[in-house]
């Protein structure tokens, strides 16, 4: 067998921890499938990997952190923003990546999400919306639509829903989009599209929970889930983020919501030391001595 | 290595515990902090706020005590040396992070200026009711490092000491105020910064295929690497190997938990700082800590005046407790006599130490404002009765 026939390896290789191989994910999972596109981002935006790194939160998305070959930080649950927002703040030239889920980033980090909004911090926020909480065992998350059997409501959740894009551009974010797993080409652009741009950047991804959340409630397996995606999502770039909240089997509005250019945090506090400080201001690019690889000569 | 010149500022100054808890924190080489406002304790980052934009750096204003202490701790994995400040109702809430830190041997500092509590308690008045929220107040087995100031002067020094604790041991240093500390002013001289020796971090010369983050040296603690130059860390909560890999057997657990304690305790007579004072012949000892030393020099000295043969021994590190130092103590006195400003914590340890070789005494106040010296004075003449 001639030697050109064998595959020269995943291209996504280098950026995963291939020596924590298997993952804990559940067959069917969309997690994996976002890591991929993840993966393919970085391949495909100019980034010089040691320049990012990856903070995640408690659960299963929280997990993205320890299968990424990056610096990467799993930290407690909920926490991931004002981990990263220190990180950030203390290597303002690096790219900070927070990559969670839904119970993680919007209902025990609620309160961080909507401030680093507020403040625009220059984070890239990525939640993988599996609308439950799966690891602790499928309870009622902040996402979970009405209507839906979990754990905590065996006889239906009747709680209303965030809304994540509505909220998260209310907060204030610059950019919010939201896909699903079945969307892997437009989740990878807009990753890239994230990487490039400056302040609080939101995307939400939509993603299958096999085991706790189809199951339970009888909507079939992952790739069930997947056909469901491919037949009830309707891109409509620029919709009002007010008009696209997710119900149990309805239409699923995806696409990119939000694109504005405002101040980020960086940019407020030096400008605003600057002029009241003058001459005393010192500027600082980073809090240590060394320097980051930049990627200049990208276009 | 000697201190930053840009952050120290030389001279004589009238501070109070605050301020120069902040001066101490520049002088180390603090250029981040992260905090959430809370009497009495906020003067230290309002100073902070006001001071780091000239020497380079960054104060951020969290939403609350939660993110304030662990965006510090995204900080120090950035290259910063970096603290946040509080008191007892935000420690409560600093606590599942300062078990972070630990796990993660995040070396960082967290100053709490103690007020009454529980519960909000008593906002702008002073208690010692925090010393064993500080040393059990996470969950699971660890060791922290406590430093307990009982002057601004102190506020100033064991500010810069808990910053080199925690970068040579890796661990959380907290430097435990009361607000009769925090809030009283005196003079405090701050040295040139060549005087001030600060422990740098121990960054790794290793190369990156050959590096493991959580790979002890010979004191117990792993080498740091720098962000972004191809180590690609992994830092967890989780139980975890060498590498920082995710490890859930019992036996990972076991030795993680054993070297996590054992860093610090293995470097006891290192850590312990304490002030001893006629303890030599003495009868009864005054063991005590903070503002509650200062009333018990005065109680100690009213006792002398009658004759009474009494030592007097301050704990500086409360954690990790100067048991050696105690234990000799209670094998040479008739009693020990133990104020604090709560109904009983520290006595606790005095009495484990002391075994059962003399009597001890706790003289508690709820805190409020400090004790009276009679009461203290009162104990002392019925120990020995």
């Amino acid at each position: 067998m001639s030697t050109d026939l064998i595959h020269p390896g995943n291209p996504v290789e280098p950026f995963l921890r291939t020596d924590r191989m298997p993952h804990i994910w559940c067959p069917g999972c969309g997690i994996g499938t976002t890591v991929n596109c993840f993966s393919r981002a970085l391949i495909e935006s100019c980034m010089n990997v040691n320049d990012m790194a990856i903070v995640s939160g408690i659960g299963c998305t929280g997990r993205v952190a320890g299968y990424v070959n990056l610096d990467s930080f799993h930290t407690t649950h909920g926490r991931a923003i004002p981990f990263a927002t220190g990180l950030k703040l203390a290597n303002p030239k690096r790219q900070v990546v927070v990559y969670s889920g839904d119970g993680d980033l919007f209902a025990i980090g609620g309160n961080h999400l909507i401030h680093a909004a507020r403040r625009n911090i220059d984070l890239k926020v990525i939640c993988v919306n599996n609308l439950i909480y799966a690891m602790t065992g499928g309870q009622t998350g902040p996402a979970t639509p009405g209507d839906v059997i979990t754990s905590t409501a065996p006889y239906g959740t009747f709680d209303p829903a965030f809304n994540l894009p509505y909220l998260t551009e209310a907060a204030g974010a610059v950019y919010v989009a939201r896909w699903t797993t079945f969307h892997v080409r437009q989740i990878t652009k807009t990753m890239q599209e994230m990487f490039s741009k400056k302040g609080f950047c939101f995307l939400e991804i939509v993603s299958p929970c096999p085991t706790l959340y189809q199951r339970r409630n009888k909507m079939g397996d992952g790739l069930d889930t997947m056909k469901y995606y491919k037949a009830m999502s309707k891109v409509k770039h620029g919709a009002n983020t007010k008009d696209v909240p997710l119900s149990r089997q309805g239409e699923i509005i995806v696409g990119k919501f939000v694109d504005i250019e405002r101040p980020n945090y960086m940019e407020l506090m030096r400008n605003k030391l600057h002029d009241s400080l003058g001459e005393q201001y010192v500027e600082t690019d980073e809090l240590t001595c060394e320097e980051a690889t930049s990627c200049s000569d990208c276009s | 290595m000697q201190a930053d010149p840009a952050g120290v500022l030389t001279g004589s100054h009238f501070l109070d515990g605050d301020h120069a808890c902040c001066e101490g924190a520049l002088a180390a080489g603090a250029r981040f902090s992260s905090g959430y406002p809370i009497t009495p304790s906020t003067e230290v980052v309002e100073r902070f706020a006001a001071r780091v934009p000239t020497v380079g750096g960054t104060f951020i204003q969290m939403e609350d005590e939660l993110a304030a202490s662990i965006t510090l701790q995204g900080a120090v994995w950035g290259g910063a040396k970096a603290f946040t400040v509080t008191s007892g109702p935000g420690f409560s809430l600093m606590m599942e992070h300062l078990g972070y830190a630990v796990m993660t041997e995040t070396p960082c500092v967290f100053v709490n200026v103690q007020r009454g509590g529980p519960s909000t308690g008593l906002p702008t008045l002073p208690a010692q009711g925090d010393m064993m929220q500080a040393r059990w107040g996470s969950h699971g087995d660890y060791e922290i490092i406590a430093l307990c100031p009982n002057s601004p002067q102190e506020c100033f020094d064991l500010t810069i000491k808990a910053f080199n604790y925690a970068e040579k041991y890796r661990v959380p240093a907290l430097v435990m105020l009361d607000e009769v500390v925090g809030h009283m002013t005196e003079k405090v001289v701050i040295p040139t910064a060549d005087q001030i020796e600060v422990e740098p971090r121990h960054f790794t010369t290793k190369d990156p295929n050959n590096f493991h983050l959580y790979a002890p040296d010979e004191n117990g603690a792993p080498e740091m690497a720098h962000l972004g130059q191809g180590y690609s860390v992994h830092v967890t909560g989780l139980t975890h190997d060498e590498r920082g890999y995710p490890n859930m057997t019992p036996q990972t657990q076991d030795s993680l938990m054993k070297r996590l304690k054992n860093k610090i305790l293995d470097h006891v007579d290192d850590i312990v700082l304490y002030e001893e004072q006629d303890v030599e012949g003495a009868e009864v000892v005054v063991v005590s800590y903070g503002i509650t030393s200062r009333v018990a020099q005065r109680a100690i000295d009213m006792a002398k005046d009658r004759g009474l043969k009494v030592g007097k021994f301050r704990i500086i590190t409360a954690w990790p407790f100067p048991e050696k130092q105690i234990r000799e103590i209670a094998s040479k006195v008739k009693g020990i006599v133990v104020p604090e400003l709560n109904l009983g914590q520290m006595v606790r340890e005095v009495e484990r130490a002391a075994n059962g070789q003399c009597r001890t005494k706790l003289v508690p106040h709820a805190g409020g404002t400090v004790h009276r010296p009679e009461d203290i004075l009162n104990a002392i003449v019925e120990v020995l009765r």
